[in-house]
């Protein structure tokens, strides 16, 4: 590792304050840790928003969670409002790494991240999520951009996410066997008439929604309408793990997986 | 704890300070003054060097020197060497290119060595490495051995034309084809045993120390024989002579062959000791492991198995091309020859046999002896082909096995090898019924209800261990012998030191050895001590690997234990005024045998150093050494079936059950033997499931160079094993043991490929089966 300025923010405005320059944030550091200790990333400064109060914290109204940015994967996993209201989502994040990572690693961390094979951007881009930062309320849809792109300027903090929990959900991957990050993973949603279907760690810009499986499950929502289903392979990715083909087909497995789960 | 002898399934010693972290590793030494190192390596696969400016890193915070090739040449540091000369078959001997320790005009390979940088803190030290320029002029590279052998492809060194190192036979090639024209059937197969990262836990590391005061070095290294680094760094690489250099191999975290060999780092440490004045600390980051650490296997073969009317095996005729990467690692010539070719008789009685390797060389870390070491090669070749014929002759694998098994011993193969002892038939029987063979089908059929595919495979493994007699591999190319040392230290108060030439970096000989000595004179285990890893302390031993501390290395503490016991003896029946041929050990009492005459163990050792009453002309003292040389390999073997469930729609295979029946021979600690099985079968199953090293062959690069990418077997990628043991004692060492600590890694990959194959209908399948290259295989099959 690079030697580099560690500073502890207090709060989302003292975070802010501090972030100039090459300066990183660091929101659990699963992802910034290594690929400083790799010498992959040389930031100057590293502003911790680990201990900011205000970042911490679930609640669930109703059927409207919201999930600090701060909020461990351990944490959402765990949560019984969260549960007892979107199940498919403690399932993902009980699932996302392991131990170490799910009680270090944040939600708030994971989108601004936006690593393409993460599990929470798809969730996310299915809810119909609402990321809020300290300066604005940026819809799912707007949000991740590319591959490890996201609709953050420079210095903006993701501070909570907000959704609406939907009538069913259900997330299934197919972990990549090394690294055990989404290989391909599909959470599918049911949210009154409409269907939403996201994928991640399959496509060559990022998490997306797949308007096949939607289409198909929009008529039926059972893992069976999506038998005749093709998914078309342009835009996945291929690398020596997956090929595009077999990535499309995941991506039609773990879907009638995930409707599986959302019924089950 | 208490008395624990031969068969005990005693607790490990050591486990105690490694599972509370207080082991003491390489890394944890500190020496006053000592500094820190990084190398500059190369990002390239194939380039010249066109030129070194090291100013800016000189001039970086702390840095003390950065040190280059050109300099380590010209202090007349050797290169690296290969230990063991082998001559194709046209008489010509092995074509070895230069290695040097630094690169000096040209790196063959990502991660060549190129420079050292020695500053106050590693950090520092790192920083500064990045800093050195280092100007290439980049070269065509190539990756893969058949890629390397054909015509135009780029050349690594003027020693080697076509990059060919060596072109070999073993047998005979005309009794083996005429034997093949004439078979009924003959199974042919090409078969790729892929390449693997050995991933020990423990980083390789190295701390030299230059002591001006006393002209003398000493090197902390990760080594599994200490002796031989000692030996081969003074006598080829000059680096100080044997009496003027220490080897210490402290707690060692896994070997699996890869710390068999000297490799350049340690060499530089202790070079750039003296040239800085600086003792010079370096520890390997996993990355530097995954590009440096000498990779295994990596095998392309043609192979035909040829069987008679009747069912039997008539001829094998194999044709290897092994990749031997960029330069001639220590051992890499007998891994692919000597270690390989010679069991490929496996546990049948073929009458005609040839192979044929060809070595080469390509832009790809050194690939040396892992876990196995060309005998997993061998096995899967075997195994593979023999499950493939019985699914032609539509025959059932085991009742094809059984028919084919060799039975009575001593047996001479057509490949060198003369198997000693066993029984393969009663291994497979075990392993049958462990596994209820018989009730597979309905396991098959339950399977398919749930849209699972279930398969089971076996493979009935041999292996030769406990190498060898020194004069049988000196006459076949080694440089040196491969015998073992002991002594045997009793204090004044009985308690007792072993110094063994074996070197524990897992292995448990804290346990075992001591078990030998507990059981023996009746002490408690923990009054027995073993000594290895430091040149300074034990006599020159030749090391742990090839499954050989048990085999050999016991052996040679059995020969000094008798010594002492011989004279422990004759001072109690001097003590008690009889026959000294009386007198009997019990329970750490020596007894005159039907009286009640007795003397405690502890008085006849301090007899022995008081030495006011010792028999007359007896020097005082109990304290023995042996050196004891094999009279052969010994040959353990064993049937390991596996069954396994594939997800059609996603192609990933879970192993259901994996069940071992080994035979090593006499076992001196089962629970040890079992965690030895255990710790082999996950990384037999790692290879044929998960594990590959893979060059980008455009780039040269390694691609697969972490966890991120490399697939390490976990815990929840495996079942549990049922593991179990039959038994025909070695005939030809004192304990009647085989060794143990390779037979995991040898059979469970082609049990696990087979088993694979049976599945999903395909035998077109490569290692490591991911889900992906078993879902296209089942695609591909449901096409035809």
């Amino acid at each position: 590792m690079y030697s580099v300025n560690y500073h502890r923010a207090t709060s989302v405005a003292d975070a802010a304050s501090k972030a100039k320059g090459e300066a990183k944030y660091l929101a659990g550091g699963m992802t910034l840790i290594p690929t400083m200790k790799q010498r992959l990333a040389q930031p100057g400064d590293v502003i911790d928003l680990m201990h900011i109060g205000e970042l911490k914290g679930i609640k669930v109204e109703g059927k409207v969670v919201t999930i600090g940015a701060g909020t461990t994967h351990a944490e959402v996993a765990a949560s019984a409002a969260i549960k007892a209201v979107c199940p498919a989502l403690c399932h993902l994040a009980s699932h996302i790494g392991d131990p170490h990572v799910r009680h270090r690693g944040t939600i708030g961390g994971s989108i601004a991240n936006n690593d393409p094979a993460a599990d929470y951007p798809a969730a996310m881009l299915a809810l119909d999520a609402t990321i809020a930062t300290n300066k604005r309320k940026i819809p799912a849809g707007d949000f991740f951009t590319g591959l490890f792109e996201t609709a953050l300027e420079e210095g903006e903090i993701v501070t909570a996410v907000t959704f609406v929990a939907p009538d069913k959900a259900g997330y299934e991957k197919f972990p990549n066997p090394a690294s055990r990050y989404a290989m391909t993973g599909v959470f599918v949603v049911l949210d009154g008439g409409s269907v939403r279907a996201a994928v991640t760690g399959a496509g060559e810009t990022g998490v997306f929604r797949s308007v096949e499986i939607e289409n198909a499950l929009a008529g039926k929502f059972e893992a069976s309408a999506l038998d005749a289903v093709t998914v078309p392979a342009d835009g996945l990715m291929s690398d020596m793990h997956a090929s595009a083909d077999y990535r499309a087909n995941l991506v039609k497995v773990m879907a009638k997986r995930a409707v599986g789960r959302a019924k089950g | 704890m208490g008395i624990e002898g031969i068969g005990a399934r005693v607790a490990r010693k050591e486990d105690k300070r490694f599972i509370t972290g207080a082991g003491r590793y390489v890394d944890d030494m500190v020496v006053p003054g000592m500094k820190h190192a990084a190398f500059v390596r190369s990002p390239h696969p194939h380039a010249e060097i066109t030129g070194i400016d090291v100013s800016k890193a000189k001039a970086m915070p702390g840095v003390i020197g950065v040190l280059a090739g050109k300099e380590l040449k010209a202090d007349g540091i050797g290169n690296l060497i290969c230990g063991w000369m082998i001559h194709s078959k046209d008489g010509t001997p092995m074509k070895m290119g230069a290695w040097s320790p630094l690169a000096v005009d040209r790196v063959r390979y990502v991660g060549d060595a190129v420079a050292i940088v020695v500053a106050e803190t590693k950090g520092q030290a790192r920083d500064a490495a990045e800093a050195v320029a280092v100007s290439y002029k980049e070269l065509p590279a190539v990756t893969d051995a058949a890629e390397a052998l054909k015509k135009g492809a780029p050349q690594l060194h003027p020693e080697a034309e076509g990059n060919l190192i060596f072109d070999w036979e073993l047998g005979d090639g005309k009794a083996t084809d005429a034997a093949m024209a004439g078979a009924a059937h003959v199974t042919k197969m090409h078969i790729l045993n892929n390449r693997l990262v050995p991933n020990a836990m423990e980083p390789r590391a190295a701390l030299g120390h230059y002591d001006k005061a006393e002209d003398h070095y000493t090197c902390w290294t990760t080594s599994q024989n200490p002796h031989v680094a000692r030996l081969v760094m003074s006598a080829f690489y000059n680096v100080a002579p044997e009496n003027k250099l220490r080897v210490i191999a402290p707690d060692v975290g896994g070997g699996f062959g890869s710390k068999i060999y000297i490799y350049p780092e340690e060499i530089v440490c202790l070079w750039a000791s003296k040239k800085t004045g600086v003792p010079v600390k370096w520890v390997a980051d996993r990355t530097e492991s995954f590009l440096c650490d000498a990779h295994g296997r990596d095998h392309i073969t043609e192979v035909q198995l040829g069987f008679d009317a009747d069912n039997r095996m008539v001829a094998l005729k194999v044709d290897t091309i092994a990749n031997l990467g960029a330069y001639m690692s220590l051992f890499s010539s007998c891994v692919p020859t000597y270690l390989y070719a010679t069991l490929l008789s496996g546990q049948y009685a073929i009458p005609a046999i040839h192979a044929n390797v060809r070595t080469v060389y390509t832009n790809t870390a050194p690939v040396d002896a892992y876990r196995g070491a060309g005998r997993p090669e061998a096995t899967y070749l075997i195994e593979r082909i023999v499950e493939t014929a019985a699914r032609e002759l539509n025959v059932s694998p085991a009742e094809l096995r059984r028919k084919n098994f060799i039975r009575s011993f001593p047996y001479q193969t057509p490949v060198i090898m003369n198997y000693d002892a066993g029984d393969y038939e009663a291994s497979l029987d075990a392993a049958m019924k462990a596994v209820d063979y018989a009730g597979f089908g309905k396991r098959r059929e339950d399977a398919k209800k749930r849209g699972k595919l279930r398969g089971i495979g076996m493979a009935n493994y041999i292996e030769a261990c406990g190498i060898a007699p020194s004069a049988a591999v000196g006459s076949l190319g080694a440089g040196v012998g491969l015998w073992e040392s002991a002594e045997v230290r009793v204090n004044a108060v009985g308690t007792i030191e072993i110094l063994t030439g074996s070197h524990s970096h897992g292995q448990g000989h804290e346990t075992t050895f001591a078990q030998l000595a507990s059981g023996r004179f009746g002490i408690p285990i923990e009054q027995v001590s073993i000594v290895h890893g430091d040149t300074d302390k034990v006599q020159m031993g030749m090391g742990t690997y090839g499954s050989r501390s048990g085999a050999v290395g016991m052996s040679a503490i059995v020969k000094a234990l008798d010594k002492v016991e011989a004279k422990a003896k004759k001072i109690a029946a001097h003590l008690m005024e009889a026959d000294e041929g009386d007198i009997v050990i019990e329970n750490g009492t020596l007894k005159v045998a039907g009286t009640d005459k007795n003397v405690p163990w502890f008085q006849v050792a301090l007899a022995a150093y008081t030495a006011h009453n010792l028999p007359a002309g007896m020097e005082p003292g109990l304290k023995e050494g042996a050196f004891y040389d094999p009279a052969n390999f010994t040959f353990p073997a064993g049937c390991y079936i596996c069954e396994v469930e594939v997800d059609p729609d996603t192609g990933r295979t879970e192993v259901i059950q994996f069940v071992a029946a080994d035979d090593f021979g006499n076992i001196i600690n089962p629970m040890i033997v079992e965690g030895q099985v255990h710790g082999g079968v996950a990384q037999g199953i790692g290879q044929a499931l998960l594990e590959g090293a893979h060059y980008d062959p455009a780039s040269g690069q390694l691609m697969t160079a972490s966890y991120m990418d490399y697939t390490m077997p976990r815990a929840d990628d495996l079942p549990s094993f049922k593991v179990s043991t039959t038994n025909t004692p070695c005939p030809n060492n004192p304990l009647g043991i085989k060794g143990c600590g390779e037979a995991g890694a040898i059979g469970s990959p082609p049990a696990v490929i087979n088993a694979i194959t049976d599945a999903i209908g395909n035998n077109d399948l490569t290692m490591p089966a991911t889900p992906q290259k078993v879902w296209a295989a089942i695609r591909a099959a449901t096409k035809h």
